[in-house]
């Protein structure tokens, strides 16, 4: 395996890898079919690594520290308008994790991987020109609105001053209107890293937005007794007055 | 993340056409300090902090270099819900001061409650803090004049023309869009007095909360010509106004100070936290309550502590241990009644949560609960029961603080000296004033 030193750009295409320890078998799959590609082991390395034309691919291996693994896809993803394509490389076990965070990556592998179906996802990868729909711009509910791109929320056309983690908060149950989730699952997809208060932190955080929601839409965001919390309402049925 | 962050707080100040950032932080005394920057400043001061001259903020002066740096936490960006419509939204920002080669500035008492809730942190804990926080209102005070209760109401009275209560009720709307939610708000005891209790959050986002609820009670107060009050003892006679604060520890989701198997329910952590606290409760005094008018509130026959014990309901007691609601594993937790709504919240919670940890560390015991009415036990009967007295004036407490390790540990050289020399100079002049109470008793008896 060639050593591939942290210093200096790389050339147009090139490919980032985050891991924790570089497995030899991506490293021998990366270089036997030619790309040109640097791991790092963390976002500051793959800024100063990145050449001028930005990344031409991600290679994410979640390892034991999967959080370290998907901070590193947020960070790539900050850039809205043409973000990094990602492969996330995960293992059988683990693929729950993948569960709500599609807007992470683009598509994954499952390891221990086959060289040629790896070697195949990585040129769909890099040849894929965005396609499928469009990320939404606007997330609407009932009379609650947000507005992706500017971050701005509103209900019954009155915006909300929201702090960024409510308004992430929002966001995310907003768009999954009549799940319920559990504290843990909210705090692991919503926080994404280990937020000191613990679970304990959501209740804190929905109490804030329900308080800014104001008493006629606070119950937007239900209690579901020893589950979690739930938004908007489940429909049984379809109404006629729908 | 901490880009995505940044890129919400820009978009939002562009998107709300906000025309004034003001960065907020907090004096050593407890007052609320700030200066406002436009939104194209904005940037820089998210990723460099902004430079000012700290040398004239009370605690902050040092005789080398006098500027800082605020750096502000992006976590607490919030729109502002007053203000004029015609000139643009504000929004605020509380602020750590840092040196300007970036290390915390130790006169910053955020970074002081900072450092402590990092290294509870650090040991799996959170410090959650729930403050009942009692203020009076009062017609504008006339210089020299006593102040002018607006009702003789008492506990949890409903009075007529209720101005009080329409003034709660805008206080608690404000405090909701400013994300701070409420548990309880009723008239206190008092005449014009009020409590507001706020629901428990994360140590320092609490002292946050603390500064902008009182900034926010006063703003009401003014915007309806009215004035609001947060010292300690402003009326002789009645109940004084105190900031009775609710502890709690969690590990997790799960509460610290919870055993099931307790009769009590307290855990040997909650104890030995306690003992904290009641050991080290005369040290940390001059901070829980650092104005001469705070121990005119700490007397016996007012419902304010003047013992150092600790029983489950018993109010004339140092720390009281509340009953939770059908034994809820989640609102185990102890009540410290003596500081002052008019403290540094910050410097309070820290040596709250140091003196408490300090007991958990060193495995301290918890001596046994008081129950008697401590106030009708003569002073033989309390040494018998191993109950000790708050110190009884600034002058006190601030010589027990002198000498503490804890509290000179806890707060950082820096701040811990200037608050011993700003106080005892507020000793002096008060020691040299010549009360009506002197003259009335005095003048034409001697």
């Amino acid at each position: 395996m060639s050593a591939h030193p942290i210093r200096g750009r790389c050339g147009e295409g090139a490919v980032v890898v985050f891991a924790a320890d570089m497995p030899a078998d991506v490293a021998r799959a990366l270089d036997m079919a030619g790309y040109e590609w640097r791991p790092v082991p963390g976002l500051p390395d793959a800024s100063a690594a990145e050449p001028s034309t930005g990344w031409g691919a991600a290679v994410v291996i979640v390892g034991d520290d999967t959080e370290a693994a998907w901070a590193f896809c947020r960070g790539l993803r900050r850039s809205d308008t043409d973000p990094v394509r990602t492969l996330v490389l995960i293992g059988g076990a683990r693929l729950d994790e993948l569960d709500l965070r599609d807007d992470l990556f683009d598509d994954f592998c499952i390891t221990p991987f086959h060289p040629s179906e790896f070697d195949a996802r990585m040129r769909h990868l890099l040849a894929a020109t965005p396609v499928g729909p469009a990320r939404a711009d606007l997330v609407e509910y009932q009379e609650l609105s947000l507005n992706l791109e500017t971050y701005q929320a509103a209900i019954a056309g009155r915006p909300l001053d929201l702090t960024f983690m409510e308004y992430e908060l929002l966001k995310f149950l907003a768009q999954n209107p009549g799940k319920v989730f559990s504290r843990e699952m909210l705090l692991s997809r919503v926080w994404g890293y280990e937020y000191y208060g613990g679970a304990r932190t959501v209740d804190v955080h929905v109490r804030r937005l329900r308080a800014k929601l104001g008493e006629e839409y606070a119950d937007m965001i239900q209690t579901v007794r020893s589950v979690g919390y739930r938004f908007g309402q489940m429909r049984w049925g379809a109404s006629s007055d729908d | 993340m901490l880009d995505q962050h940044r890129d919400y707080v820009l978009k939002t100040v562009t998107e709300r056409g906000v025309r004034l950032v003001r960065l907020w932080f907090t004096d050593v005394l407890g007052n609320l300090k700030s200066f406002a920057i436009s939104p194209a400043e904005l940037e820089n001061a998210l990723s460099d902090g902004m430079t000012f001259d700290g040398s004239s903020i009370d605690g902050f002066s040092r005789v080398q270099e006098a500027d800082v740096l605020a750096v502000p936490d992006p976590h607490t960006f919030e729109i502002l819900p007053w203000g004029d419509p015609g000139s643009g939204a504000e929004a605020r920002v509380f602020c750590d001061i840092h040196d300007l080669d970036g290390q915390p500035f130790a006169g910053d008492p955020r970074q002081v409650l900072r450092r402590h809730v990092q290294a509870a942190h650090a040991q799996g804990l959170t410090f959650y803090i729930a403050p009942d926080i009692e203020f009076f209102y009062f017609e504008p005070p006339r210089p020299g004049e006593r102040p002018v209760p607006l009702d003789s109401g008492g506990y949890f009275d409903l009075t007529t023309r209720d101005a009080t209560g329409d003034l709660r009720k805008r206080t608690i709307r404000t405090l909701e869009q400013l994300g701070i939610p409420v548990e309880y708000s009723f008239h206190e005891d008092s005449p014009s007095q009020q409590e507001i209790d706020l629901r428990h959050t994360d140590a320092l986002t609490m002292a946050d909360s603390v500064m902008t609820f009182r900034l926010v009670v006063r703003e009401v107060a003014a915007s309806q010509g009215l004035y609001a009050t947060f010292m300690p003892k402003p009326l002789e006679g009645v109940q004084g106004s105190g900031m009775h604060t609710h502890l709690s520890l969690f590990r997790g989701d799960e509460n610290a100070f919870y055993d099931p198997d307790d009769p009590y329910n307290l855990s040997a952590l909650a104890k030995s936290f306690m003992a904290g606290l009641l050991v080290h409760a005369a040290e940390i005094t001059a901070i829980t309550n650092p104005t001469v008018n705070s121990y005119k509130r700490l007397v016996p026959g007012f419902e304010a502590p003047v013992h150092v014990s600790w029983a489950r309901n018993n109010r004339s007691g140092l720390i009281r241990v509340p009953i939770p609601k059908r034994g809820n594993p989640v609102a185990t937790r102890v009540e410290y009644r003596s500081p002052d709504p008019g403290c540094n919240p910050y410097l309070a919670f820290s040596l709250m949560l140091a003196a408490g940890m300090r007991g958990v560390e060193q495995g301290y015991e918890l001596p046994a609960e008081a129950d008697a009415n401590l106030f009708e036990l003569d002073d033989i009967r309390l040494s018998d029961l191993g109950v000790g007295q708050l110190p009884q004036s600034l002058a006190d407490s601030l010589r027990v603080m002198e000498q503490s390790d804890l509290v000179r540990e806890a707060l950082g050289d820096h701040i811990f000296e200037w608050f011993l020399r700003n106080k005892r100079r507020e000793w002096r002049d008060y020691k040299t004033h010549v009360s009506q109470f002197e003259i009335d008793r005095y003048l034409g008896s001697l």
